[in-house]
């Protein structure tokens, strides 16, 4: 149980920034998503909070210490790796008691601890077995046990579990989810699967070549994305740049009012906010392909410029390729230079539902 | 990561079969004819077979002090010179390995240029410095020239073993709380263990085979197994000297396999060397 603060640390690898200025606390027994492309800085981020990269600047206290002079095996901290990084030379127990052992804790101690954590992983007995004879799940839960033996205040988990299947995956950071509550322990949780973040953080830090996009409770990452980039990283959104005039944001195919100082914007609506209704005059767009997902449908539309868009729709009985719509947006928000300018929630637009031009205003 | 060599697939492997005939026949059939030759006291020809076997000159050779002190001077300089060996190479190794300095590329490939010439004169040239230095007969001007032919395993090897060891192993090493040293202790040397003890095995037999620098350095004062073999056979022409000899030289040869088998295990032994 700890709190870590971390403030304006960067990372430089010769002349690239792997993080920059990046800062966060937190608190007693969160857990904390990172979630970005590749290369974003996240395991560096991750590595830093460990001991394994120095940061070029900046500061990272645990529970109030400065920790950034500490080698890695002198931080309260324990880390998961991609790989499992389990020894190979040693069985499943002898990996789990190494860390112990090199505390100098009495043999039944050891012997008591290591069976309750292999528990804790649902492993137990299999403490005799070598590394090989596991499967991946099984290895990443060896390598969980080895962190978690030693109670460290903060655990650090690098895409854990980037390499298992998808089920496993979903098993196993239900899993980890369930240890870390249990445990109350304070954990960063690297990921660029958007689905595991919104399923298990309490807050996503969004990252973008080492800068902070975004740091907010996954709900609110999805509904109210920062920036543009967070909005199309996070689950499917449409993305339309248009510009601004008069009070209406304006582009080929779409026409809405919004409150805005003129000039260049980008409206990013929804698949699920963006409804299509037959088109009532010539329409601007049609509608490009049909997919039927047995819950809903999802319709491909084409505005007269190629651009592509998704909208989200109940049925695909209706729709057939080539067929011209209208489109209909609901809740969309509008950015401009990086940050949020106008939000529209879905009650409003639905009161006002948009209407359909034909004059068209290019960006 | 196998432990074992992958087992060949159902249909019978002619190729395979043939080469380990082939090798067979390359390899055993000679050791055979020497095996022979070392028991028999008659063998005229044309007859396949010796007329007389008997042990008579396993006890002229076995009773001759010079045999002794050989093999014993033998035994000693492959251990002086592995060790030596394995206490500079093996920390010169994991610098190569896992540090960056200045002329680390040259100085690695240096290692090599040694071996790229025709060896001879390069050992002559040796002589001669060694011939300044007075080591020209000593045990230690043996040790230091058989050193020098030990360090292309003794370095290659080892640094492509710890090359291999995965660096998060020894990171999630620091993150449990091991030191540096620690790690190399518990992580690293365990990790390229069965590869580094092969290197040492090579060092050892190639040391206690090595001729033409014990011969050149060590005449006259020092003279190993394998030189005092080649005198055998240059001055006496009995064939069942050099025989013996060469049967008694197949010994470090044997311990070493029974050992490099017990102590790492065929498998660890296979991947050592890139199985
Ligand atoms: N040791 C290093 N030396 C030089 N550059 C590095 C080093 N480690 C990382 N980088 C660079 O820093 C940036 C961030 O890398 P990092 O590994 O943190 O990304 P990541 O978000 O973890 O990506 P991924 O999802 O692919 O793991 C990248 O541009 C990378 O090339
Ligand atoms: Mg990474």
């Amino acid at each position: 149980m700890a709190r870590l603060d971390i403030a304006n640390v960067s990372k430089l690898f010769g002349s690239t920034k792997a993080v920059d200025d990046f800062s966060i606390t937190v608190e007693d027994g969160e857990l904390v998503c990172l979630l970005g492309p590749s290369g974003s800085g996240k395991s560096t981020l991750l590595r830093m909070i460990g001991g394994f990269e120095k940061p070029t600047y900046g500061s990272m206290t645990i529970d109030g210490e400065e920790v950034i002079h500490l080698p890695p095996e002198k931080r309260p901290t324990g880390m998961v790796f991609q790989s499992h990084a389990l020894w190979s030379h040693m069985n499943v127990f002898k990996n789990i008691a190494f860390g112990l052992k090199l505390r100098r804790l009495p043999k039944a101690e050891i012997e008591r601890r290591v069976e309750a954590v292999l528990e804790l992983v649902g492993l137990s007995g299999y403490g005799q077995r070598l590394t090989h004879q596991l499967s991946g799940g099984q290895q990443q839960r060896v390598a969980l046990a080895r962190s978690l033996v030693l109670e460290p205040k903060i655990l650090l988990l690098d895409e854990p579990f980037a390499s298992l299947d998808q089920h496993l995956r979903e098993r196993l950071r239900e899993e980890v989810r369930d240890i870390q509550q249990r445990l109350k322990i304070t954990t960063l949780f690297v990921t660029h699967a958007q689905d595991e973040a919104l399923s298990v953080a309490d807050r996503i830090v969004v990252l973008r070549d080492g800068r902070t996009e975004q740091i907010a409770r996954p709900a609110e990452v999805y509904r109210e994305p920062a920036t543009p980039f967070v909005a199309g990283f996070i689950g499917q959104m449409n993305l339309v740049s248009g510009v601004v005039a008069d009070g209406r944001f304006g582009h080929s195919a779409f026409n809405v009012p919004a409150a805005v100082a003129d000039g260049p914007a980008t409206l990013a609506v929804r698949p699920e906010a963006l409804a299509i209704a037959p088109a009532s005059g010539a329409g601007m767009a049609h509608v490009h392909r049909v997919t039927d997902y047995g819950t809903h449908a999802m319709i491909d539309v084409e505005l007269p410029d190629g651009e592509r868009l998704k909208s989200m729709m109940p049925t695909a009985d209706q729709w057939t390729p080539m067929q011209k719509v209208d489109l209909v947006p609901g809740a969309f928000a509008l950015y401009r230079d990086n940050g949020v300018i106008y939000r529209a929630d879905a009650a409003l637009a639905l009161a006002k539902p948009a209407r359909k031009t034909r004059s068209t205003v290019h960006a | 990561m196998a432990a074992t060599l992958p087992a060949p697939r159902g249909r019978i492997d002619f190729v395979g079969i043939g080469f380990a005939i082939a090798l067979s026949v390359a390899i055993i059939f000679p050791l055979i004819v020497v095996g022979t030759w070392a028991f028999t006291e008659v063998w005229r020809y044309p007859n396949i077979v010796p007329q007389q076997f008997g042990l008579r000159f396993w006890n002229q050779t076995l009773s001759r002090a010079d045999v002794w002190s050989a093999l014993t001077l033998s035994l000693q300089l492959s251990t002086v010179v592995t060790l030596l060996s394995a206490a500079i190479c093996l920390p010169a190794a994991y610098a190569f390995a896992r540090m960056t300095f200045p002329g680390r590329n040259v100085l690695f490939f240096s290692f090599l240029a040694g071996h790229a010439f025709p060896k001879f004169g390069l050992l002559v040239a040796i002589a001669a410095i060694f011939l300044q230095l007075n080591l020209i007969g000593t045990f230690w001007g043996v040790v230091l020239i058989q050193l020098v032919g030990t360090l292309l395993f003794m370095i290659w090897i080892p640094v492509a073993a710890f090359q291999s060891v995965d660096r998060r192993m020894e990171e999630a090493a620091r993150d449990v709380g091991a030191s540096p040293l620690r790690v190399f202790w518990s992580i690293t040397l365990p990790q390229a263990g069965p590869t580094i003890a092969a290197a040492v095995l090579l060092s050892f037999v190639g040391t206690f085979y090595e001729t033409e620098g014990a011969w050149l350095i060590g005449a006259p004062g020092i003279r190993t197994m394998p030189v005092l073999m080649i005198t055998f056979i240059n001055n006496q022409m009995v064939i069942q000297y050099g025989a013996v000899l060469s049967v008694l030289l197949w010994v470090p040869s044997f311990i070493a396999l029974m050992f490099a088998r017990r102590v790492i295990g065929g498998g660890a032994f296979a991947r050592g060397f890139g199985g």
